[in-house]
């Protein structure tokens, strides 16, 4: 469904991604991997429109969308999360997950203003798909908390579910399991196969933890120094030469 | 730390010296043709030298003043409670804002035409408070040119009753809709400008309108300004002593009541609060639905808010827009109120009282905003004697509250909003 054909991303003179091709299946989850630098989320930020990439294709179900907005790609059903937390901090739970819905309502003003009956169902059933999600990631409890007074790993969670409550089809999630202890990971590692295998989503997933990435990937994708190291399965990528090398070699 | 305590406070004494000795230290006088520098009397000199000794003093002892300050008791004790059940909330907003219409309702009939005539202003400023507060409070837009609007309201109704005889009430909408247009134009160029950027581009285009009102000399009257807006009518029913339109009656007439000028005021502090009451709840009402989340999304983290799916270009616009549109209902009242206006009433420092008045009230706090905008307009007609010292009074009650509440008097809450589990 996402495939991405020699994309490359210069800054400057930092050539920050050379080359690089990506495909993602459906109901599939890919990860990305390298040493810190190697351009992981740079790969990220021009799949999702934050930069307009200075070469290659990237096709989502046929299309071409390098270059287009971000907004106009998340609507498209490829929605992101960021590899530091970005949360809308001074509101609560519940209201991030409504905001992220928005996109669905019809904003027209005149109807909330007086509050059809149409509005009125829309808002219901935003509200109730928030809930089933805040369920499923274990915050229904705090949904009236602020989201920034979260605990870290809550944080993480909420993210995740503020992208599920707007049905994408593909996930790209980037490095969401930095800052988990032990505990928290393997019940990340739960979630990210239940979204693929329950909630049918493609996920593409950045991650520096080794037994994380083994785990639940189908593919794995090597990247070093902005150019492509290898691809394959976890049991290829584990005996590779090059990939010993490369993390060896970063150690 | 004691040794650069005391270097610093000697460095802010020493400015304080810089720059109030040439002030007031030393007065030039007119010696016939020539002007003459004379020295102030001694009175002077030593109270500029006592001013450099306190200052010394507060910056030396700096942290255990602001300690011992932070200990005292919370100008608002309610702020910082934990937040209520929804419907007790509900039930004591709605029991609030009741009990203060009722009041605002009497208060005409109870009080000097003088105080109504002012409490018409404090809901101007109340309207504008709570559309600023939409554009700053809630989107995180810092606006330095909200005047503009305002302006732009006022000169609608004044130019289309010139030129066109048009009524208050067809100016009305006519004016706040033109100001949203004009907060339309305003939001296109700022697009991509975020805070300081934002704000000089702003308060540059409310610097453009107010010196192109002043210079448009053959539509505007310039510094002239434009006189004789008529005031409102009730039904076609004027207000004046004698009739101006063909086909009116008047107030009086029509009652069979004696004239009594303090009629057509009342009449103009009624509007005022329904205008203002209107603007509360349509502002409470769009905080609920998705345009106004999503300004509150695009202040928190606009890289966030794009990720999922929020233009920031719509996002950004139906901000500027909606709050100017109120504050071109305000415009056009103030117009009517006057009777006259000029470019004088919308200089800068109208942006910066409304501004200030939504952050002592608590950015995005709209109950916070309505009681800053009294505090703020009543004070200095309170303090007369002091009026010379407004701005001086003004900054130092702001100083206070960055010091002791920098999240404003009444800090905005959240909505609790009552989920069932979905299975
Ligand atoms: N906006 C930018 N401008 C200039 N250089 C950039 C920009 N974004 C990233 N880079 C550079 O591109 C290179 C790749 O960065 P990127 O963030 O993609 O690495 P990463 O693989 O995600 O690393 P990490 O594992 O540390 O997150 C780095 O050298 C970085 O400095
Ligand atoms: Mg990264």
């Amino acid at each position: 469904m996402l495939e991405v054909r020699n994309l490359s991303m210069r800054f400057g003179g930092l050539l920050a991604v050379d080359q690089v091709s990506l495909n993602v299946q459906e109901h599939e989850i890919v990860s990305i991997i390298g040493p810190n630098g190697a351009g992981k989320t740079t790969v990220f930020n021009c799949m999702s429109g934050f930069y307009a990439p200075t070469g290659g294709e990237i096709l989502f179900q046929g299309r071409e969308i390098q270059g287009t907005p971000d907004y106009k790609i998340s609507r498209l059903g490829l929605v992101r999360t960021f590899q530091h937390v970005r949360l809308f901090n001074k509101m609560t739970v519940v209201e991030n997950l409504l905001v992220a819905q928005h996109r669905h309502l019809n904003t027209n003003l005149l109807s909330g203003l007086i509050k059809t009956p149409n509005y009125r169902e829309r808002e219901q059933k935003s509200l109730d798909r928030a809930a089933y999600w805040l369920d499923r990631v274990g915050l229904l409890e705090l949904a009236n908390r602020e989201a920034g007074n979260l605990a870290y790993g809550q944080q993480r969670r909420l993210e995740i579910a503020r992208c599920m409550v707007t049905e994408p089809q593909l996930l790209m999630l980037d490095e969401p399991a930095a800052g988990l202890n032990p505990a928290e990971t393997r019940e990340l590692n739960q979630l990210i196969i239940s979204l693929k295998e329950d909630y049918r989503v493609s996920v593409v997933l950045i991650e520096h933890d080794m037994s994380l990435v083994m785990e639940i990937s189908d593919r794995i994708n090597v990247i070093n120094q902005g150019k492509p190291l290898a691809s394959g399965t976890p049991d290829e990528i584990r005996h590779n030469d090059d990939v010993i090398k490369a993390y060896l070699g970063e150690a | 730390m004691a040794t650069q305590n005391i270097k610093h406070a000697l460095f802010c004494a020493f400015i304080t010296l810089l720059i109030s000795f040439p002030i007031l230290g030393l007065n030039l006088e007119s010696a016939g043709t020539t002007l003459e520098l004379t020295g102030a009397d001694s009175a002077t000199i030593v109270a500029i030298l006592v001013a450099a000794i306190v200052v010394f003093l507060f910056q030396t002892f700096r942290d255990s003043i602001l300690t011992a300050a932070g200990k005292m008791p919370k100008l608002n004790r309610w702020s910082d409670r934990q937040p209520m059940p929804q419907e007790k909330r509900l039930k004591l907003e709605n029991l609030f804002m009741t009990l203060i219409m009722i009041s605002a309702l009497i208060w005409p009939f109870i009080v000097s035409r003088g105080s109504v005539d002012l409490s018409t202003l404090v809901l101007i400023y109340v309207m504008l408070a709570l559309g600023l507060n939409v554009v700053v409070g809630l989107a995180g837009l810092l606006d330095l040119g909200y005047v503009a609007f305002y302006a732009v309201g006022a000169y609608t109704f004044a130019l289309l009753s010139q030129y066109l005889g048009v009524s208050f009430w067809i100016a009305l909408p006519a004016g706040a809709l033109l100001a949203a247009l004009f907060g339309l134009a305003l939001g296109f160029p700022v697009l991509r400008l975020r805070g300081d950027y934002l704000a000089i581009v702003t308060l540059g285009f409310g610097e453009i309108i107010r010196i192109l009102l002043n210079n448009w000399t053959s539509l505007t009257g310039g510094p002239n300004g434009i006189g004789g807006i008529p005031d409102p009518t009730l039904f076609g029913m004027e207000f004046g002593r004698r009739i101006k339109e063909e086909g009116n009656i008047s107030f009086h007439d029509f009652f069979g009541i004696p004239y009594d000028s303090t009629h057509k005021i009342i009449f103009l502090y009624l509007i005022a609060l329904v205008l203002a009451f209107i603007s509360f709840l349509a502002i409470r009402r769009l905080m609920s639905m998705p345009v106004g989340r999503s300004w509150e999304a695009l202040r928190e983290d606009e890289i966030a808010a794009r990720s999922l799916g929020l233009s920031r270009t719509g996002v950004k616009l139906s901000a500027f827009t909606i709050g100017a549109f109120f504050a071109g209902f305000a415009g056009t009242v103030f117009a009517s109120k006057q009777g006259f206006i000029s470019p004088e009433s919308f200089v800068f420092l109208e942006s910066a009282i409304v501004l200030a008045i939504v952050v002592l009230g608590g950015m995005g706090s709209q109950v916070g905003v309505i009681l800053a905008a009294i505090a703020v307009t009543i004070l200095p007609e309170l303090a007369r004697e002091f009026s010379e010292y407004r701005m001086l009074i003004f900054g130092a009650a702001m100083v206070l509250m960055m010091v002791w509440r920098p999240q404003g008097l009444m800090p905005m809450r959240r909505v609790h909003i009552n989920l069932q589990k979905q299975e």
